[in-house]
Order: structure tokens, then sequence, then C-alpha cells
């Protein structure tokens, strides 16, 4: 079994047996993602940076930070980690391992609903749950922009996105212009 | 649940998913809900903001992303297996080089001021883009069977718990939303 151990080339040295270790425990963080993938970074950072020593603190933070302002879904920020740990295998085992699990449980979870969908079990748990998913969605934009409210500027940048948002259809893509330019300028 | 306007329209085929996905992806930055809501209720029509709300909330019990969940039973909705392969295909693969790109970059410009800055400022829009979403969304609560006060009473509950109070997102969920799932059965069966 010894070339489980031998460093991959395109897995920044680390070997078969680091992969699967990182694949494994991937899988098992995608089951206990309720909540989004987000709710899981403590434990992969436990993981990578704590027990394994594959990264550094600050590339852990840099990685969920560079995700987060990047276009695209916020749960590529495991990509990005997959990226810093093992190079090209890495972003493929770390993706793989975070989605295959929740989309498979998501897919026959949902068509098990959608079968049963007049059911009063269901349209009890779609009514009672909608104003929780608004209350959740509104929480999730003030935490957000929690640190924005401590300058002037950004403060406005928010208030301002919210106007323009909810009331034209603009697209938002020229309110993350503005907001950049602003940024750039030094205001927010 | 009838709602007013035209009647919705559907994608032709799961090349169109992947593309509409992809395109959608690309321009949400810090966070796909926003533009989601916009190109699929707004745009598209494929989903009414009460459905939109549905599969949100389906999507926010279950493991994984919400708005991947929610990708995944749209296409499903329309193509079966492949099209929610085809919609998170295009949600994830083409966003995905971007933001390894931009990863290799980050390391180079991280310090410069004028980065951080524009950074910051993007960070600002994304926080108000949610929240602009959110309260959009709240139209779709009028035609909910627990009527405003009581839907009302529950948002606010969410919201105070979660920022206020720090209540693990798990209790909220299933504490509160097992009272709001009873006090709904207990007014759909009436």
């Amino acid at each position: 079994m010894n070339w489980l151990l031998t460093p991959l080339a395109w897995a920044n040295g680390l070997s078969a047996q680091d992969l699967l270790g990182l694949f494994g425990h991937f899988l098992l963080l995608s089951m206990l993602a309720i909540g989004g993938a987000i709710t899981t970074t403590p434990d992969m950072h436990r993981y990578i940076v704590k027990e394994q020593g594959w990264i550094t603190d600050a590339q852990f933070t840099a990685s969920v930070a560079i995700a987060q302002a990047a276009p695209g879904p916020n749960l590529l920020f495991v990509a990005v980690l997959g990226w810093n740990v093992a190079g090209p295998l890495g972003v493929l085992v770390t993706m793989l391992g975070i989605m295959l699990p929740s989309t498979t449980l998501a897919l026959h979870a949902t068509r098990w609903g959608e079968a049963r969908r007049d059911a009063l079990g269901v349209r009890a748990f779609t009514t009672g749950m909608a104003p929780l998913t608004l209350g959740l969605l509104l929480s999730t934009g003030w935490v957000l922009s929690e640190p924005s409210r401590h300058s002037v500027g950004a403060t406005l940048l928010v208030a301002l996105t919210v106007l323009v948002m909810w009331r034209t259809r603009l697209s938002p893509l020229w309110m993350v212009g503005l907001g950049a330019i602003v940024g750039m300028l030094g205001f927010a | 649940m009838v709602e007013p306007g035209p009647p919705l329209a559907r994608p032709a085929s799961p090349a169109e998913l992947f593309k509409v996905f992809t395109l959608l992806a690309l321009q949400g930055f810090g966070g796909v809900l926003a533009v989601a809501q916009r190109e699929l209720v707004e745009r598209q029509r494929w989903l009414t903001q009460a459905q939109f709300v549905e599969m949100l909330s389906v999507g926010q019990v279950l493991p994984g992303p919400n708005v991947m969940n929610l990708s995944l039973m749209l296409g499903d909705r329309f193509f079966g297996w492949r099209g929610a392969f085809a919609a998170l295909a295009g949600m994830t693969l083409v966003p995905l080089v971007v933001v390894i790109a931009l990863a290799a970059l980050y390391t180079q410009f991280a310090a410069v001021p004028m980065v951080a800055g524009a950074l910051r400022g993007m960070g600002a829009v994304s926080a108000g883009l949610i929240i602009a979403t959110a309260l959009k969304l709240m139209g779709s609560l009028k035609t909910n069977a627990m009527g405003r006060w009581l839907c009302g009473g529950f948002t606010l509950l969410t919201v105070v718990g979660i920022t206020v109070l720090h209540v693990p997102l798990v209790w909220i969920v299933l504490g509160l939303g097992s009272i709001a799932v009873t006090a709904a059965w207990w007014r759909l069966s009436r």
C-alpha cells in the first residue's frame, strides 16, 4: 500500500491517503451543513489548519474572504480551500465531497415533497417556514452589513442599495460597480 | 395559489438552464440569492415569488447551501435529474474557474489599499442586496394562510433571535420552526 503515501504532482505534494481523508471529511460535513456550508467552517478550520496543518490561519481566512468577494455562490470558498490545500485535485475532492451527499438527499427529499404537495403536513411546512425564511434572509443581510456600519460612507452605500434594489428593476451589477468605485476612492 | 400577472414561462432545455444559471452565478457578488430572485422570478418568470420562497424554505432545512438546493429543485422540476445537474453545473463550473483565478491573483494584490477599499464597498452593496431581496419577497406573505400578523411576528422573532440574541440557527429552525409549522397546520385544517 506504499503507493498511497507517494506525494502526488497535482495535489501540492499531498498523498492519495491524504486526499481520501480530505474527501471523507467533506462528505461528512456535507450532511451536517444545515443552513449552508458556511456553518461548517469552524470544523473545516479544525481539520485542515489545526489537525493536519496543511494551510495557515491567514490562508484559511483569506480563502473564505476571496470567495465572498468573487462572483458565484458562497459555497465556492470550499473550492478555494481545496486549491490552497492540494491544487487541482484538492478542488475536485473538496467540491465533490461537500456536494454529493447534500444534493442526493435534496433531490430525493424534494421529489418526496412534490409528490405529496397537497398533503396537509407538506402545506403546513411550507406555509409555516415562509416567514422564518424571510427573517433569516433579513438577518443575513444585517450580519453581512456589520463591518459596513463602522463607516458613514459604507452605511450610506448599504441604505442606497436597499432603496434602489427594492424600488427599481436596475441590475445589481450597477450597484456592485458603484460600491467598488466608492470603496476604491476611500469612502467605504 | 393564484397570483396576478402573465402566466409563468419555462426553460426550453437543460442547456438553457445551464446558460441562465451560469450568467446568474457570474452576476452574484457576495452571494447569488439576490440575483437568483431577480432572474428566476422577475426576468425569466419561471417561478412566482411565493414559489421562490417555498423552494428557499425547503432548501433551508436540507443540508447544503439553500441557493444550491433551490437550483437543483428548479432544474429537477423542469427536466428531472438532467435539469438538476444542468442547473448545479451552471451554478458551479464557470464561477469556480473565476474564483480560483482570483484567489491566485489575490495573494499579489491584497495589500493594495484601493483593492481592499473596493472589496469593502462591494461588501456593503452585497449586504444591501440581500436586505432588498428579503423586503421584495415580503409581498409573498400576503397570500400566506397564517395571515399577516402571525407571519410578521414569526419574521420579527427570527430576526431578533439571530441578530440580537445570537441563538444558533439550528434552534431557530427546529424550535421556532416547529411552532410556526404547528400554527400553519392549525390554520390550514380549520
